[in-house]
């Protein structure tokens, strides 16, 4: 990062934002409390709630046993109690055995008791791969989860939104599930001092430009930033739109995007058969067919279990060489 | 009647046990007229009858708090209308009405009543139960003293979430009331073809839960036992664990051909089934005669084809508000 901070702003980890969404959180209300494997003592698997066990009490910070479905089946009833639970599953990969809370109980209460038992729960947990953590560590399934209606699906990629989404996601009547990359944690972004609550219902652009945009989120922006400077030296002028929420998507920023350049790469580590990317290319064929002046393309997880050895993770996950590949024939190849 | 029947003890509260009664026929005649409505198109869908274990909702409902919450299964019509829904709304839902208890978007299955505090209504088996144990944290946070009631079959005994509530309710200890209603089949399969362990209470004791085992047929024992159980309960000593053992006289669902069981089985338990018996005692006892009997009768029948009436009328909820209810209206 600059070594020059501007005025207003501070340099902060992600898990340093993340971190202090959550104490805020625990701090302004009463009614939040924190409830996951090894959040308390161990001061949770990736370190975001050291510490707050001693600071606001075991009543508060609860460590729970390995059993997804109950703590998060417990969430949802705490909720329905008049709390304001903040469940942490350790990552995506784990939270399949709460499927059945999330997708049969949170999202469908609503709806099944005609308007009466909402479920303000938010749900946090970590997602992607890149630490050769292998195939059942190292998933992107939040898609799976942004097929369900009644859930919100969000996926902060930068200091502002992991921090802010969180006390957004608390005001919310309805279930919202957090995903944090993994690889994001340790990355450092500027936090305005004033920093609160975001916005979750719009993508926003992270990067202007005419040619070319790349639709992506998570922790598959930053590559999709880094792709975009290397483009530029090719002399392609990439745009890059960050979804921020994978349910509802913002159908609105993705086709002003698509309209701008006329042509998208759709950058995402989950798999490319059913994924957000088939959605999104769906629904660009839908809306804005005659917009384009090539047909979409993807550049997705290969299509295997996440492998444990760097060079075949490597292969196996999206890249920035891939992105930059994919929007050079996109561009290029129409000129 | 029944010649043999033990008069109930001096002791009891004479208004009281027929009121029990009545109760029990409540239901029980109400669900005999969703069986009929059911045979007549009128209700569609899964229609699971909770005929002959109608002694163990009683009970346990004497208990339940008005600031409690209930979380039951997809045959909780009983415990719905026990608890208070009224049987208008109850009826009007499974006729998918919108002036159903959940607007015509649960059924059968899915009744909910967030002024009654009845959380459904859950159709996965064992799925209500993290519920129940969420909802007794909040109340053990907000220390508000409720309790919360967890209603499951012994089929939910064999589910993963089982055992991962009974192990948090236990170590939190919470104020749950876990009521397992044992009629000793899931769906089709047999309590000894389907646990390595068929002393329930055991499994709820390895969990340092303390458990009961409760003539599920005998609506003074189920009363007297959730009594002892939400007292526990109440008092702070963590979750309670009641295994009701019952009997269900009709099919699993409306289409269940009942191959599984015999005809001479379902026959020999209705002639110790929970009205049947409670009744003679009622009439040992001198507190039910013919005549009482027809006149708790007609008023039953009376709400009845009230409620009926009530769904008949009911508006179809339009079309039009199909995406209603997917996420709450008010948004911050």
């Amino acid at each position: 990062m600059s070594t020059t901070i501007p005025a207003g702003m501070r340099e902060m980890t992600y898990r340093e934002a993340a971190r202090e969404g959550l104490h805020e959180a625990l701090t302004r209300d009463e009614r939040v409390f924190l409830m996951g494997e090894d959040v308390g003592r161990y001061g949770g698997s990736y370190a975001v709630s050291l510490g707050f066990l001693e600071e606001f009490g075991p009543e508060r910070i609860r460590d729970t046993p390995l059993s997804e479905s109950a703590f998060v089946g417990a969430g949802i009833g705490a909720a329905i109690g008049g709390m304001r639970p903040i469940v942490e599953v350790m990552t995506v990969n784990f939270s399949l055995l709460a499927a059945d809370q999330i997708i049969n109980t949170a999202a469908t209460y609503l709806h099944m008791s005609g308007g009466q038992i909402n479920v303000p729960l938010v749900i946090r947990m970590a997602t992607g791969g890149g630490l050769q953590l292998a195939a059942q560590h190292s998933h992107s399934l939040e898609n799976l989860y942004a097929h369900v209606p009644g859930l919100k699906v969000l996926t902060p990629a930068t200091v502002e939104d992991v921090r802010g989404m969180l006390a957004t996601a608390l005001a919310d009547p309805d279930p919202v599930l957090i995903f944090e990359h993994i690889l994001l944690y340790n990355r450092k972004g500027l936090l305005a001092a004033d920093a609160g609550a975001v916005d979750i219902h719009r993508a926003r652009i992270r990067r202007a430009g005419t040619q070319v945009s790349l639709i992506t989120y998570g922790g598959s922006l930053w590559k999709c930033l880094e792709a975009a400077e290397l483009l530029e030296q090719q002399g392609i002028d990439a745009e890059v739109l960050d979804l921020r929420t994978l349910r509802p998507l913002d159908d609105e920023a993705i086709m002003a995007t698509v309209t701008r350049t006329r042509r998208v790469v759709i950058v995402d580590e989950g798999w490319r058969s059913g994924g957000i990317s088939a959605e999104i290319t769906a629904r660009i064929h839908e809306q804005a067919f005659y917009e384009l002046d090539v047909p979409v393309q993807r550049v997705c997880a290969a299509e295997v279990p996440i492998p444990y050895a760097k060079q075949l993770e490597d292969a196996a996950l999206p890249q920035v060489a891939d992105i930059v590949a994919a929007a050079g024939r996109l561009v290029k190849g129409n000129d | 009647m029944n010649e043999m029947a033990v008069p109930l003890p001096d002791d009891i509260d004479g208004a009281h046990a027929l009121e029990l009664f009545r109760q029990m026929l409540r239901i029980r005649r109400f669900e005999e007229k969703c069986a009929q409505m059911y045979s007549s198109g009128k209700i569609r869908g899964f229609l699971h009858l909770y005929i002959g274990e109608e002694a163990v909702g009683t009970g346990v409902m004497q208990s339940v708090a008005p600031r409690d919450a209930v979380v039951a299964t997809y045959r909780e019509h009983g415990h719905a209308l026990l608890r208070g829904i009224s049987m208008n709304a109850v009826m009007a839902e499974m006729y998918g009405k919108q002036e159903g208890c959940s607007r015509g978007r649960g059924g059968s299955m899915h009744l909910f009543d967030k002024a009654t505090g009845f959380i459904g209504g859950n159709a996965i088996v064992g799925g209500g139960m993290p519920v129940a144990v969420g909802y007794a944290l909040a109340a053990k946070m907000q220390q508000n003293g409720a309790v919360a009631w967890c209603i499951f079959g012994e089929g939910a005994m064999a589910e993963g979430e089982f055992h991962e509530s009974m192990n948090l309710a236990a170590l939190w200890q919470l104020p749950v009331v876990f009521c397992c209603e044992n009629n000793y089949y899931a769906m089709g399969t047999a309590l000894d073809r389907s646990e390595s362990q068929i002393q329930l209470v055991e499994k709820a004791r390895s969990y340092r839960v303390v458990a009961e085992e409760v003539d599920g047929m005998d609506v003074l024992a189920t009363e007297a036992a959730a009594r002892r159980a939400a007292d526990s309960a109440r008092a702070g000593n963590g979750p309670y664990f009641l295994e009701f053992q019952t009997y269900r006289f009709r099919a699993h669902s409306m289409f269940d051909a009942e191959r599984y069981r015999s005809k001479n089985e379902v026959h020999e338990h209705e002639l110790q089934g929970p009205l049947r018996t409670f009744g003679a005692r009622l009439e040992a006892s001198s507190l039910l005669d013919e005549q009482r009997r027809a006149e708790l009768e007609a008023d039953i029948a009376r709400e009845i084809e009230n409620a009926v009436a009530f769904a008949e009328s009911g508006t179809p909820e339009p079309v039009s508000e199909l995406g209603r209810f997917v996420y709450s209206e008010v948004q911050p």
